[in-house]
């Protein structure tokens, strides 16, 4: 395919889109729990993957993670093999709440640190680089005065908020977060959607986000993609969020899955 | 009153035994922290009795028991990763047929071997018999195990905190893994003669389990556990010595009335502390009033 035959702006055709999927499948014995799933997300955009509970959307993030392996299909991260995209450091990881164990004796600003690993040698000492970008994403999370806390000294949003601040102290191009808006207050949410935002237009960074949860993302995404173990519609959030083409959609789950 | 103490270290035997104790029992220790946050306390016992074999042979190809003890720690520590992931048998499963299985060769080899391998030192230790070589050995092992611990720390405190996130940076957690069980493999021979194989898993678990109810961070624990245990020795090998009693036995009941206190009255963790406030924790975060996609199909069940 050409470029010049493309319309649009010429970074379009500069880097490779952040994550493309291929006729992905993947399940469990006896379960299929992904059918043939062709997914592209630009990079420097913000896509929520949007399913219901069971609909695929863990394996899929296992899948783009490296942590479940397909029955067919291929991920390409930045045009790379997962593995080589985790071993670059190009990809961040937000859990979900129930991932962590909340009695584990590390402070939130450890916690983030962690989120340098990638970033240091051998013995994982902090550098003064790794110490300014841990404080600069605790600042933007707005958790620098609770920093010394323990991780199970927080409430469930300024939780999510410090793993946030881990993913953006990793500095990495593709951030994964896993049901963002989960058991988080309303602050802790607007906050979450203003970071993902800004993180989007400051650093180009990508952002994939699986959630079942519609109104978290419907003024944040730039694209929506309907997941139930296909890919139901894929577009803009005002093509896709439609009452209409949701009941279309998710009906035949419904009468599949009585 | 100092003569208690002076009076038993002018006999080289119990300068030794003083020695090794402490050494083995901080070495232990330290690991002892990581291992109780792995949720591997189980993975001490089976290391401990799976190495019973390795030692026998040892002795009848004349090879060094260090070098036989290893290989079957690491043998065991291979099969019971092997089987729980080749089969659907949970991983205490695998592991209770594992070291037993073992533990029970070690017995027949035994039981056919004319030799001086004394069955009841290997269980108990002999931490009175303790040659200046032994002491010596156990040093260099002890020493490079705290060296490799303590500059992979926070690698294995990611390992033992969050490992999709070590595996999404890069960072291999099976040989991690598979580093530390080696770390444990090496620990637990190096403190078989102080504490024999019985009471060596005291010392992997409980100076960890002890430190984790009184603190709040994971540095200020490696040093509570490993204050606790050379107090433990020190207590250990002197009560013996005065009240003619199991050393191995008063290390290890040293360390488990340390426990018990900590148990009782750890600053926020202990069980009277708890009972005595509980206060209301501040109300968590409001859930927020957002449209969950679930209720709008009316789907139920989660994955």
């Amino acid at each position: 395919m050409s470029p010049d035959a493309l319309p649009g702006p010429a970074r379009t055709h500069t880097a490779p889109p952040a994550v493309v999927v291929d006729r992905l499948s993947a399940g469990y014995p006896g379960v299929r729990a992904l059918d043939e799933v062709s997914i592209t997300v630009d990079s420097g955009s913000i896509c929520a993957l949007l399913g219901a509970n069971g609909s695929g959307k863990s394996t899929l993030f296992k899948a783009l993670l490296g942590l479940h392996r397909p029955t067919a299909g291929t991920v390409r991260l930045f045009g790379h093999e997962p593995s080589t995209a985790r071993r670059r450091n190009q990809v961040s990881y937000v859990p979900q709440h129930d991932q962590v164990d909340t009695s584990f004796p590390v402070s939130v600003e450890q916690v983030v640190m962690m989120g340098r690993y990638g970033h240091m040698g051998f013995t994982r000492r902090a550098r003064p680089a790794d110490q300014q970008a841990c404080d600069q994403a605790l600042e933007e999370v707005g958790l620098s005065e609770l920093r010394r806390r323990g991780i199970g000294e927080l409430s469930g949003g300024q939780r999510k908020r410090a793993f946030l601040a881990r993913a953006i102290a990793q500095q990495a191009p593709l951030m994964l977060l896993d049901e963002p808006f989960a058991g988080v207050d309303r602050g802790s949410e607007e906050l979450i959607s203003t970071v993902l935002r800004r993180l989007r237009d400051a650093s180009g960074t990508t952002v994939l986000i699986s959630t079942h949860h519609l109104a978290g993302v419907e003024d944040l995404a730039d694209e929506v993609v309907l997941l139930h173990q296909r890919v139901l519609a894929a577009g803009r959030p005002t093509e896709v969020l439609t009452e209409e083409q949701i009941g279309r959609s998710f009906g035949a789950v419904l009468r599949e899955t009585g | 009153m100092w003569e208690l103490l002076t009076q038993p270290m002018e006999f080289p035997f119990m300068q030794h035994a003083l020695a090794a104790a402490i050494i083995s029992s901080v070495v232990c220790a330290l690991l002892s922290c990581w291992l109780v946050l792995m949720g591997w306390s189980l993975m001490g016992e089976a290391v401990a009795h799976s190495i019973l074999p390795g030692i026998v042979l040892a002795q009848i190809f004349g090879l060094p028991m260090a070098l036989g003890a290893f290989v079957f720690g690491m043998l065991a520590v291979l099969l019971i990763g092997g089987i729980s992931g080749g089969s659907t048998l949970k991983h205490d499963t695998s592991i209770g047929v594992v070291f037993t299985s073992l533990f029970a060769l070690g017995l027949v080899l035994i039981s056919r071997t004319p030799s001086e391998t004394h069955l009841t030192h290997i269980l108990f230790g002999n931490v009175l018999g303790i040659s200046q070589q032994d002491l010596l050995q156990t040093a260099g092992l002890g020493l490079a195990t705290v060296a490799v611990l303590l500059a992979l720390r926070r690698s294995f405190v990611l390992l033992a905190f969050d490992k999709v996130h070590a595996h999404t940076i890069g960072i291999s957690s099976g040989a991690l893994s598979i580093l530390l069980l080696a770390l444990l493999a090496l620990t637990t021979v190096t403190s078989l003669q102080t504490l024999g194989i019985l009471l060596v898993v005291a010392m992997l678990v409980v100076p960890g389990a002890t430190a984790l109810l009184l603190c709040r961070r994971f540095g200020q624990m490696l040093a509570v556990a490993a204050t606790s245990a050379a107090i433990s020795a020190l207590i250990g090998v002197y009560a013996s010595y005065w009240l003619d009693i199991s050393t191995g036995g008063s290390i290890v009941l040293a360390q488990s009335g340390q426990f018990a206190l900590a148990y009782l009255f750890a600053p926020v963790k202990g069980m009277i502390p708890r009972l005595r406030q509980r206060r209301q924790r501040p109300a968590s975060d409001r859930v927020s009033p957002t449209r969950p996609i679930d209720t709008l199909l009316d789907v139920k069940d989660p994955i």
